[in-house]
């Protein structure tokens, strides 16, 4: 279906997509996840011919839309800040993309009419667009962009401006509608738990580079480098040198850690980064090979679990694990880490 | 004794709380706000114009308009709306796509080109003309030009005088009316709109015709009642650069109360006047209002670029040079004529140096006529800076007090803030007229008129500065006072600490609309000037009048002076308003 293929595009000369590719099937909603300034409304707005690459072509079907103007491409478009036209009422502006797709005035009312019904706004026909609320406003532009039955639904940060139980409602409506219409989709995001939520398929853009894609699941068991880690906030990241690959061992600040790899592991003398998540933290220290030891520095109660900061040397100041039990502030305490719980990740070169 | 004594304080003290709970109504607060403002506006200007409607419904008036005939009366006002038609007009088929440019694209020169836009505002009506007589008039660089290259004996060109000549002037100061209210709400459109219809399938066409234009409208129209409203009003264009031929309401009035010394009908026409200009600024606060549709969070304002394709430059180049052509050239060719000698003065035909030469400017200080009534043209920018010292002491204070009155709760606000801006619809021509009929008698006489016209000065100025102070006062937050009260600041206090350093930027922008409009001030002025208290554009207008090469190059000198320092006050203010934008 859409090909988008080494998209390029800089931002005040300094290069914001660096050919950048991926590819959007029938019946799938991709979510495009990225920090803020990564340049994922950039891309959005380059697929939906509002802005020019620099390098590289969308496809639709094999065929180029380089030289298609944007209204010609009957892909819709949400916009994070909605765009709901101030001089129409709620009915035309579901209606606009009809219009201009010359169908019938008795076409248009029904169709509109069955939008309206959809996003359970019937009785909002006639208001003014400025007098709805922020939720109204999103389920409008919603309807207005599905209306004109695109080939493609792109939406931009469609929640990004409101509240947070809104929000939950909301995403739980557009999933119901996106699996009812089953148009393909684009989803933009920053937030990861909307994306998760959305998403049959995750695109991780970073610096210009879709830098891991995949089924969200794969991002938390299989973060691909540092970078993915941190920004899912998936635990501690320790950095160390590998003095052995087979089993691989580590040697760190935290002294010497057994890991496991999930891809090629690396050369003994390269440096690696080592990920430990709090869950995995095991209180019975003694069974595993690896040991860490630490002052409570921090305690949170957290209903099931206690959340514990450990202090363990200047080099590793803090060290986040969940244990079951609360220990006594100050008290210095040992915990392990089975082999097969510490992770070696690439250092990547975004390392921040 | 005692208990005397303790029934005296407590009764102080219930004075002083009585005094506190009537200062904690922001109605009584108003009130007090009010006061000396209203006071002043209501001897100075009420009652001038209510003596106008005296004159116009007593007997004297009632012989007057039965003995008048219509063509009086219509006459120039069916010239008037004709003239504001067809120069509004002109003024927006250049206006409109100069806001295009100034909307969508950069190029070498913009910021220039901005400054530029902003002079038109504050260059008084006497430095417009002549800086269009030194260009275009038969002392002017065109016209001596074409005749030094064919050998002619007179002017080619014969622009002063003709409905052309208003028409170029009009276009010149309103201009940038249009391009400022156009560019200003069509680059705060949020793009995201137009890329929503095209997303939509909308074509570019369609989309500025279904999306843009629909919500640029209310601006234009606004922008066109302005400048048909400026138009409508214009006196001092009107009487330099159209001469006798062409008469307007205002120099109707001019002329038949100065010149005719027919007040009754002065006044009728007057009436007419306002009645014209309010039901225009009625129209155009309506569409004002209607504006600030949406404020959607994070709206993506419309960036400008670079022109593209090569239509595009052609286009914008095209443009450019039309915008600086227009603005740039009258006023260079004053500010040029002021120092180049071009023909020979009085007594000197024959060898002339035709050249550089300040001559023009030393001739200031002489007075030529050794008539008692004629002062050396300098002492005119004297008196002109004297009373703009006084004009800026009287509209800041006023003004202060009016911005905090407007700034309490309260209903009287919305009965006094429309009295308040009564004066903007009032032509200069009207207040002048009222003084003249007011105070022409005990306590004041003609003598006094040089006392007057400050004030004259300030009710011109005072809308703009209110205009300027309230939205200052109105955005400092309380919480900056009740934070600055909470760590023990008195309320002086917090009126030093706090408001006085938030408003000084709007104050100095104050100081120097008021500085501005009373140096370039002429309608009122002209009927308040006295032959040895003359200002600047009294005398620059006077000059202008009389033949020979000195008394023109002495207009042009004075003109040039007085184009300087506006051009110094705007300069100032577009860096004090680009200063506090980076602060916030």
């Amino acid at each position: 279906m859409l090909t988008v293929e080494n998209i390029e595009k800089a931002y005040e000369g300094e290069p914001l997509l660096n050919k950048v590719s991926f590819t959007v099937e029938e019946d799938e909603t991709v979510c495009l996840l990225g920090p803020s300034g990564s340049g994922k409304s950039t891309l959005l707005r380059i697929i939906a011919g509002l802005e020019e690459p620099e390098g590289g072509e969308v496809f639709w079907n094999d065929e180029p839309l380089g030289n298609t103007p944007a209204h010609q491409r009957q892909f819709g478009l949400m916009f994070q800040d909605y765009a709901l036209f101030p001089h129409r009422n709620v009915s035309e502006n579901i209606a606009f993309g009809l219009r201009m797709q010359k169908r019938s005035e008795d076409d248009i009312r029904a169709r509109v009419r069955d939008a309206l019904a959809t996003i359970n706004m019937g009785a909002f026909a006639e208001r003014k667009v400025t007098e709805l609320s922020g939720g109204e406003q999103q389920r409008v532009a919603l309807a207005r962009a599905l209306a004109p039955e695109p080939r493609l639904l792109m939406l931009d940060e469609p929640l990004g401006a409101l509240d947070r139980t809104l929000r939950e409602q909301l995403s739980r409506e557009l999933r119901r509608l996106l699996r009812e219409t089953r148009v393909p989709a684009i989803y933009v995001t920053h937030d990861q738990e909307e994306a998760f939520a959305i998403a049959d398929r995750l695109l991780l853009l970073h610096d210009g580079v879709i830098l891991q894609s995949g089924k969200p699941h794969e991002f938390y068991h299989q973060p691909r480098n540092v970078w993915v880690a941190q920004f899912f906030g998936l635990g501690n990241l320790v950095q160390g040198e590998v003095i052995s690959q087979s089993p691989l061992k580590v040697t760190t600040p935290l002294g010497v850690i057994q890991a496991r790899c999930d891809r090629d592991a690396p050369a003994v003398g390269e440096k690696a980064s080592l990920l430990f998540r709090p869950t995995q933290a095991c209180p019975e220290a003694e069974v595993c090979p690896n040991r860490i030891t630490g002052k409570v520095f921090d305690e949170v109660f957290q209903g099931e679990n206690y959340r514990l900061t450990l202090h363990i040397n200047d080099e590793v100041p803090l060290f986040n694990i969940l244990l079951p039990e609360p220990a006594p502030m100050d008290a210095t305490i040992t915990i392990g880490y089975r082999a097969q719980h510490v992770l070696c990740l690439e250092n990547g070169s975004h390392s921040a | 004794m005692d208990s005397n004594l303790d029934g005296n304080s407590s009764g102080l003290n219930e004075l002083k709380t009585s005094l506190r709970n009537v200062l904690r109504s922001p109605t009584w607060r108003a009130v007090l706000f009010w006061l000396l403002p209203a006071a002043f506006l209501g001897y100075f200007f009420y009652q001038p114009l209510v003596a106008l409607f005296t004159l116009f419904i007593s007997p004297q008036g009632g012989i007057v308009l039965g003995t008048l005939n219509p063509g009086q009366i219509w006459d120039p006002l069916w010239f008037t709306v004709a003239q504001a038609a067809l120069s509004t007009l002109l003024t927006l088929a250049i206006g409109l796509p100069g806001a295009w440019l100034f909307t969508h694209f950069t190029f070498p020169g913009k910021g220039l080109l901005k400054v530029l836009t902003t002079l038109p505002f504050i260059l008084p009506t006497v430095v417009v003309a002549a800086g269009f007589n030194a260009l275009l008039g038969p002392k002017g660089w065109i016209n001596l030009a074409l005749m030094a290259l064919f050998n002619l004996d007179g002017p080619p060109i014969q622009f002063l005088n003709t409905l052309g000549a208003i028409l170029i002037a009009h276009i010149f100061y309103n201009t940038t009316i249009v391009i400022r209210v156009v560019s200003n709400a069509w680059s705060q459109q949020n793009i995201r709109l137009r890329q929503a219809a095209m997303a939509l399938g909308a074509s570019p066409w369609r989309t500025f015709k279904e999306v843009t234009l629909p919500l640029l409208r209310p601006s234009i129209l606004a922008a066109t009642l302005l400048v048909f409203l400026f138009d409508f009003t214009s006196f001092g264009v009107v009487l330099m650069l159209g001469g006798p031929g062409y008469a307007t309401l205002e120099v109707e009035i001019y002329i038949q109360a100065l010149h005719l010394l027919n007040l009754p009908l002065a006044s009728v026409l007057s009436i007419l006047q306002l009645v014209c200009t309010l039901l225009i600024t009625v129209g155009h606060n309506r569409l004002t209002r209607q504006r600030g549709l949406v404020l959607v969070p994070r709206a993506q304002a419309i960036g400008a670029r670079k022109p593209k394709n090569p239509w595009e430059r052609v286009m914008v180049a095209l443009m450019v040079l039309s915008l600086i052509s227009l603005l740039i050239a009258p006023l260079a060719a004053l500010a040029l004529r002021s120092i180049i000698k071009l023909e020979p003065s009085r007594g000197e035909r024959g060898q002339v140096e035709r050249g550089f030469t300040l001559q023009f400017y030393r001739e200031l200080s002489i007075n030529r006529r050794n008539s008692l009534f004629y002062v050396p043209p300098i002492a005119a920018a004297g008196n002109s800076f004297i009373f703009a010292a006084v004009t800026i002491l009287i509209t800041l204070s006023l003004g202060t007090l009016v911005a905090y009155a407007l700034r309490q709760r309260t209903a009287i606000n919305t009965v006094l803030d429309p009295l308040l801006m009564l004066p903007l619809g009032a032509s200069a021509i009207t207040l002048g007229l009222g003084f003249i009929i007011v105070f022409n008698q005990p306590p004041f006489s003609n003598f006094s008129f040089p006392i007057l016209m400050p004030i004259a000065h300030s009710l011109v100025a005072l809308p703009f500065i209110v205009r300027t102070l309230s939205p200052a006062l109105q955005s400092i937050p309380e919480s900056l006072r009740n934070a600055a009260r909470a760590l023990g600041a008195s309320p002086w206090r917090v009126w030093r600490e706090i408001d006085l350093p938030l408003l000084s930027p709007a104050l100095i922008v104050s100081t120097i609309f008021a500085l501005t409009i009373s140096l370039g001030e002429f309608g009122a002025s002209s009927f308040l000037s006295r032959p040895d208290y003359p200002t600047l554009p009294i005398a620059i207008f006077r000059y202008l009048s009389q033949p020979g090469a000195l008394n023109y190059g002495q207009a042009m000198a004075m003109s040039t002076i007085l184009m300087l320092v506006c051009a110094g006050g705007i300069f100032l203010i577009e860096r004090i308003q680009i200063h506090s934008k980076d602060e916030t």
